[in-house]
């Protein structure tokens, strides 16, 4: 997972190419390296701060003001419980409840051997489903407590 | 593609497409909307895709994947068109019966067909549909006949004919004196008037006679999923409306910024730029005219803030996603400090309609004030939950109960809940309000982007108000002091009272501290935030009283004040609870005997409540 300086100069600097190098698309370039590397290593983040002259502590706000965004490695599989309005209305809390429990980690941790890190957003949109859980992209809608074991399983 | 090199030309080729095309022909539109995709839709139309390929049908069929048709309750849907024949919940094993009955012999399937749940009754046609009867789908309504990776399809309903309308010689100042007319206002949440925004930006001076035009599909409002659907199902109107603003303010860039969580608006958004590009709709020299026009997408990173157009101006910027100050607009010094006309995506879908019909016609829909239809996602606890466009005026009544189908499981109505964050609730009492934008404000919600979410007797209004304050407290940008302190003491005044800490002034300290951030903080986010806490306490009050003086929660939802009990009379001591409770709190009481719970190990996750279906566990 540790990223070292050659490879990071050839991935990130073809990220850095691809949006010609502008400063008005730091987000999208951080969300490309993130989505390289399944976080933002510190060495990527220094290569961009020096290649494209933005100060370092620039990128390490943005890196911690934006959700979607993170300085630390994920597991391998991904909960992400919806905590949108109607999917709390619904019942989502006593859900993600269930999935801390399980897992042994609260919402933003991560299993121990990186297997799940489970994380909440605030909708997903796909109300009509809720409460909505998704693992690795996948939809799991009218989700309740007693369904939380057999889902994870399924995955792990 | 050529490149198209006159509105004229633009006709010829529509005519073209739709001259290919027989409107007897049978076309199996499958619903592909992110509800329907969760039910599976995509094994749907593969089965069907299939069968037809087997049968050797690819001729006298069409197969179509669409964007969201909106009943999401009833997903996966399948309409066959032109009959409009609607089928719900279909699975991929349906398909072979579809085609051979219902497409090949014109026969119906009754075990396919949406039943009023509340007549019984079996619905055949797509219009008859009680969710659908009600609305007025003129924004939303091509999303179920048009598959979105094809602008030949947006072509064939009509497409671009507004853009080739005002591109033959239409003036930008009369563009903008149409819009004026309609009466459009924002449909993101704020409702100014859209012609007023352009007419402002196009007369702000700006040297290099640079201006930005921007789509705001940084749709952040938990419970509210139709800007997505839009861009989803048929993102070229919502490029077509940028189009059309652009020429009228005299802008040639243009930015949509969409949610990265919505990765289906991403990739179709980006595709239909392309299209777009291909026909000569968008890039130099728009259909001949010598209006030039590139739109670049940016995707957000996940922060509700960005959704205020300071702040998403800032991101685009590539920094931080914080709000500034509005003492000088947007519409005089937006992005990069030029002039910036943002508005949101449902708004940008309007436009073309207007263009195209005028605004004689569209003033024809809405109240005095607020004109034309709204998309709403009514979500939460109602039978028919899904994307509804509705005429404005319209009751809450007509929305949640003709529409909506009422509430499940023989609950009763509570109130519903409009505005997303900076809205507030409206009670039983209001439920015969038209909704149009200054109603909704006078009763102490706002319009906002359309989110409804409709809760029943079991939603507590205490913990309704502290989610939505947690929920804004997170999503601070920590920028001003009124809205980074106050929702923090606000939660925490909450919190005491959900928790049975609460005291006698609370609600007082709680309306004070909300006039601080009404008329303190920064920006939209911070002034409107009180909204769910004042709305509560307005309509129930009583409810609070009950929290802070008895300890008690009505609703049976906040876990420090209820406790979870076992009915012996209805108990069989199955021992499903048993297996289910995680701290062991609950023992066998004997063979066939009713278990016993433990007060001091229950930690109340209500794990036996959820998994007793005989009604044996109780809160209280």
């Amino acid at each position: 997972m540790h990223a070292e300086a050659g490879q990071i100069a050839k991935k990130v600097g073809a990220i850095l190419d691809k949006y010609q190098h502008d400063k008005g698309m730091l987000v999208s370039i951080l969300q490309d390296i993130q989505e390289e590397y399944n976080y933002l290593p510190r060495e990527s983040l220094e290569y961009v701060s020096k290649t494209l002259d933005v100060p370092f502590s620039q990128l390490y706000s943005i890196a911690t003001f934006f959700k979607a965004l993170r300085l630390t490695p994920r597991g391998r599989h991904l909960i992400n419980v919806c905590l949108g309005t109607a999917c709390h209305v619904r019942g989502a809390v006593k859900v993600l409840e269930t999935i801390e429990r399980e897992l042994g980690v609260k919402s933003g941790g991560t299993t121990d051997g990186l297997e799940f890190t489970l994380e909440t957003v605030n909708c997903v949109g796909a109300c009509a489903l809720g409460p909505v859980v998704i693992v690795d992209g996948d939809y799991h809608g009218q989700m309740k407590t007693e369904k939380v074991k057999d889902m994870i399983k399924q995955y792990s | 593609m050529e490149r198209l090199s006159s509105p004229a030309e633009l006709e010829k080729v529509r005519k073209s497409i739709v001259s290919k095309r027989d409107a007897k022909k049978p076309c199996i539109t499958v619903c592909s909307g992110t509800g329907c995709h969760a039910f599976g839709c995509e094994k749907v139309s593969t089965a069907f895709q299939n069968e037809i390929k087997r049968l050797g049908l690819e001729e006298k069929v069409d197969v179509r994947t669409t964007g969201c048709h909106g009943f999401c309750e009833r997903g996966p849907l399948v309409v066959i068109r032109p009959r409009d024949i609607f089928y719900q919940r279909v699975s991929a094993d349906d398909a072979a019966e579809i085609i051979s009955e219902t497409v090949l012999k014109n026969n119906v399937i009754d075990r396919l067909l949406y039943a009023d749940p509340n007549t019984g009754k079996k619905v055949v046609h797509e219009h008859e549909v009680p969710f659908y009867a009600g609305q007025k789908r003129f924004v939303f309504g091509n999303n179920g006949y048009i598959d979105p990776s094809s602008i030949d399809d947006y072509l064939a309903v009509g497409g671009y004919a507004a853009l080739g309308k005002v591109l033959s010689g239409i003036k930008p100042e009369a563009v903008i004196e149409e819009i004026k007319k309609s009466g459009l206002r924002g449909r993101g949440g704020g409702g100014f008037p859209t012609g007023i925004k352009w007419e402002s930006c196009r007369n702000a001076p700006s040297e290099d006679s640079v201006r930005y035009i921007i789509c705001n599909a940084d749709e952040g409002d938990p419970g509210a999923y139709m800007d997505r659907s839009l861009l989803e199902g048929n993102p070229h109107s919502v490029l077509e409306g940028m189009l059309i603003g652009a020429y009228a303010i005299g802008g040639h860039e243009g930015y949509v910024y969409v949610r990265h969580e919505y990765p289906l608006a991403v990739k179709n958004v980006r595709l239909a730029i392309k299209q777009a590009e291909e026909y000569g709709l968008l890039g130099k020299n728009i259909l001949g005219s010598g209006f030039d026009f590139s739109i670049r997408i940016n995707r957000g990173g996940g922060a509700f803030i960005c959704g205020e157009s300071s702040a998403l101006m800032a991101s685009l910027e590539g920094k931080v996603g914080e709000p500034r100050a509005k003492y000088i607009h947007t519409v005089e010094k937006g992005l990069w400090e030029k002039p910036t006309t943002l508005n949101n995506v449902e708004t940008w879908a309007n436009v073309p309609l207007i263009i195209n019909q005028g605004a004689d016609w569209y003033t024809k829909t809405g109240t005095a004030n607020s004109k034309g239809t709204k998309i709403f996602s009514l979500v939460g606890k109602v039978n028919n939950t899904g994307l509804v466009e509705v005429p404005m005026g319209i009751t809450l009544k007509e929305i949640i109960y003709d529409i909506g189908g009422g509430i499940p499981g023989g609950k009763k109505f509570k109130a519903v809940q409009t505005g997303g964050p900076s809205g507030g609730v409206i009670p039983d009492s209001l439920i015969n309000l038209p909704v149009d934008f200054d109603e909704l404000t006078k009763s102490g919600s706002m319009m906002g982007s359309g989110g409804m979410i409709v809760m029943d007797e079991d939603n507590c209004m205490v913990d309704i108000a502290k989610y939505f304050i947690g929920f804004l407290e997170g999503e601070s940008c920590g920028k001003c002091v009124p809205c980074r302190e106050g929702l923090k003491r606000m939660r925490e005044i909450l919190d005491g009272i959900s928790e049975g800490r609460g005291k006698e002034g609370d609600i007082e300290l709680l309306e004070r501290l909300s006039t601080t951030l009404t008329d303190g903080a920064l920006c939209a986010l911070g002034s409107t935030a009180p909204n769910p806490v004042l709305s509560t306490i307005r309509y129930f009050r009583d409810e609070y009283e009950a929290h802070i003086k008895e300890k008690r929660c009505p609703a049976g939802v906040c876990k420090e004040l209820i406790t979870y009990q076992i009915i012996k009379e209805k108990c069989p001591g199955c021992g499903l609870c048993i297996k289910s409770c995680p701290s062991e709190a609950i023992t066998s009481g004997g063979k066939k005997q009713p278990v016993i719970l433990d007060q001091e190990k229950c930690i109340k996750c209500g794990a036996c409540y959820d998994v007793c279906k005989l009604g044996a566990v109780k809160v209280s």
